[in-house]
């Protein structure tokens, strides 16, 4: 009996990553940035880079959405509204920070409405650099993304709840 | 249960996370039924703080700051503080590389036009057409990738000049996509005034009259679509488009159709500037010495982004770095006739209405202080005003 649930329970949670792989959908958020990643995120998503072959869909409410595209610098506006929209969000969840100013804040680091990168407020599963990235380098890094999924330590560690972030204000 | 005869308003809370536009902004939408009663924006979630930053950045380090206040708009942007910096230097450009910066500015303002029909088509729910102008896009895209190596932010400015030049090889490569281009935006003039269900979403939509469009101060093509004779490249032309000149636009209905056809008209403008150049692009340096230290004066610079008249007010203390730069984006100018346009419509049209503008939050993001409610005028002096920084930010620390 305890053999058989273990087999099913192997089955569903391979089936799950199965389907996440393959149909991750996407949000996008914009917490400070020039326009220019968010600009080349759609353009990832239009025919000549197609994104959407990868069965990446861009989503409207974060509680449908698997990843999360993150671009700019955080600023003291946006910060709150990027900890809510990570609540929000379905485990398990992945952060993708597109963009330098995503990185480390960029041109803007130490501009006085500028945290920093995505990194000083929410944990960042993938960098993409660039000023901003090509699409290639997007698509490039969305699949690296999806194809660490697969190992399975990725997708059930490395994640931390909302409470460990913290809430003071920098 | 509301009382019988007395109508219960409903605030609906937009952004600043939101599926219609890419950026963050934040609209408090008052609504009776599906009618727009009052909208109410608020601005600031992509203030990065550019103004004061490039008061600690040299001339040269500030022009590559100014280029990243938008991503789309980028080239006018420096474009509009090198004449200016060029103007309080009294550097004269040489006239090659002034042309070559109105055909990039020109091919900017295809790649920003074509970029916005799509996301207003995507607005509409015309998803397919979306996809479209995408595509030809990315014509526009790989020639600016072409001569200066990025797709977006392509610094062709450097103070006194610019960093590339047009070879034969990309004037051929040019003249090909604009003819491309130029077929299909007959195909798009086309679609936006003769397809039934696309002007069921544009026509008598939005209508902004020639008075109401004057007193809200709009600018670009959102007020030549309401006659309004608005057009810096008409009226003050810089850089070279005294000898390129420009026709301007117009039309009287101001309705979303107007501003469709008032954007894709201007293509062709484009298209025409674009060949014109290529043609007769003067030979000679591309860039001249422009010293390190600007003499003290201040001045103003006016182009024309494809948003509209862009603004930049510059101050030089004579020092290494700009003792104030300032400025004005055409998205906040409109961003004010959009809430006013909003009342009345039905809930369904303010993506459409508010795409209309064309508006570019991350442009739009500059600090403006309303003393809303007070009639007493206010005034600091800089040391007060530096103070009054100081202890905000302390206070707010502790």
């Amino acid at each position: 009996m305890h053999q058989r649930d273990n087999y099913f329970q192997n089955l569903l949670s391979r089936m799950k990553t199965w389907s996440r792989i393959n149909s991750p959908w996407i949000l996008h958020f914009n917490s400070g940035s020039c326009n220019g990643c968010d600009i080349e995120i759609l353009a990832t998503l239009t025919p000549r880079y197609d994104l959407e072959r990868f069965g990446v869909k861009l989503q409207g409410s974060p509680r449908h959405a698997d990843v999360l595209l993150c671009t700019g610098g955080v600023t003291r506006q946006a910060r709150d509204r990027l900890l809510r929209i990570y609540s929000q969000m379905h485990e398990p969840k992945f952060v993708v920070a597109i963009g330098a100013c995503a990185l480390t804040g960029g041109v803007f680091r130490d501009c006085y409405n500028i945290l920093g990168g995505i990194e000083e407020v929410i944990p960042v599963d993938a960098y993409i650099p660039g000023c901003p990235p090509r699409p290639e380098a997007i698509i490039d890094g969305v699949v690296k993304l999806l194809s660490s999924l697969q190992a399975p330590a990725v997708g059930e560690s490395g994640q931390v709840s909302i409470d460990e972030i913290g809430t003071e204000v920098k | 249960m509301s009382e019988v005869g007395k109508r219960e308003s409903f605030t609906i809370p937009i952004g600043p996370q939101h599926p219609a536009l890419k950026e963050p902004e934040h609209f408090l939408i008052s609504v009776d039924g599906e009618i727009v009663t009052d909208a109410v924006v608020r601005l600031g979630y992509a203030h990065r703080g550019i103004e004061k930053a490039v008061e600690s950045r040299t001339w040269v380090q500030s022009l590559y700051m100014l280029e990243r206040i938008c991503g789309i708009c980028s080239h006018i942007h420096a474009m509009a503080y090198c004449l200016g910096v060029e103007q309080l230097a009294g550097v004269e450009v040489p006239p090659r590389a002034q042309a070559i910066r109105v055909l990039v500015a020109e091919l900017e303002r295809i790649h920003s036009h074509l970029l916005w029909f799509g996301v207003s088509a995507h607005e509409a729910g015309f998803d397919t057409l979306f996809m479209y102008t995408w595509r030809d896009r990315e014509k526009v895209m790989d020639l600016l990738e072409g001569f200066s190596g990025n797709r977006v932010n392509y610094s062709v400015n450097v103070l006194g000049g610019v960093k590339f030049d047009i070879d034969d090889a990309q004037a051929i490569a040019i003249r090909e996509a604009v003819s491309f281009l130029e077929e299909r935006t007959h195909h798009y003039l086309d679609v936006v005034t003769k397809d039934t269900m696309f002007l069921q979403r544009t026509r008598g939509i939005g209508v902004m009259t020639r008075s109401q469009a004057e007193v809200l101060g709009t600018v670009g093509p959102t007020a030549r679509a309401s006659n309004v004779y608005r057009e810096i490249r008409v009226e003050a032309p810089y850089a070279a488009y005294d000898k390129y000149p420009v026709k301007i636009i117009l039309d009287n209905r101001g309705d979303l159709e107007a501003r469709f056809v008032v954007r894709l008209t201007e293509l062709f403008e484009s298209y025409r500037i674009i060949l014109e150049i290529l043609e007769t692009l003067p030979d000679g340096d591309l860039t001249t010495r422009i010293p390190r230290r600007i003499k003290a004066g201040e001045t103003v610079s006016r182009v024309e982004a494809p948003r509209g008249e862009l603004f930049y007010f510059i101050k030089s203390n004579g020092s290494d770095t700009p003792e104030r730069i300032r400025a004005r984006t055409p998205t906040i100018c409109n961003m004010m006739s959009v809430m006013k346009l909003l009342v009345g419509h039905q809930l369904a049209d303010v993506p459409m209405i508010l795409a209309g503008i064309d508006p570019c939050f991350s442009c739009n993001d500059r600090m403006v202080a309303l003393n809303r409610g007070r009639n007493k005028e206010q005034l600091l002096t800089w040391e007060a005003l530096r103070q009054y920084g100081i202890d905000y930010y302390k206070r707010r620390s502790d």
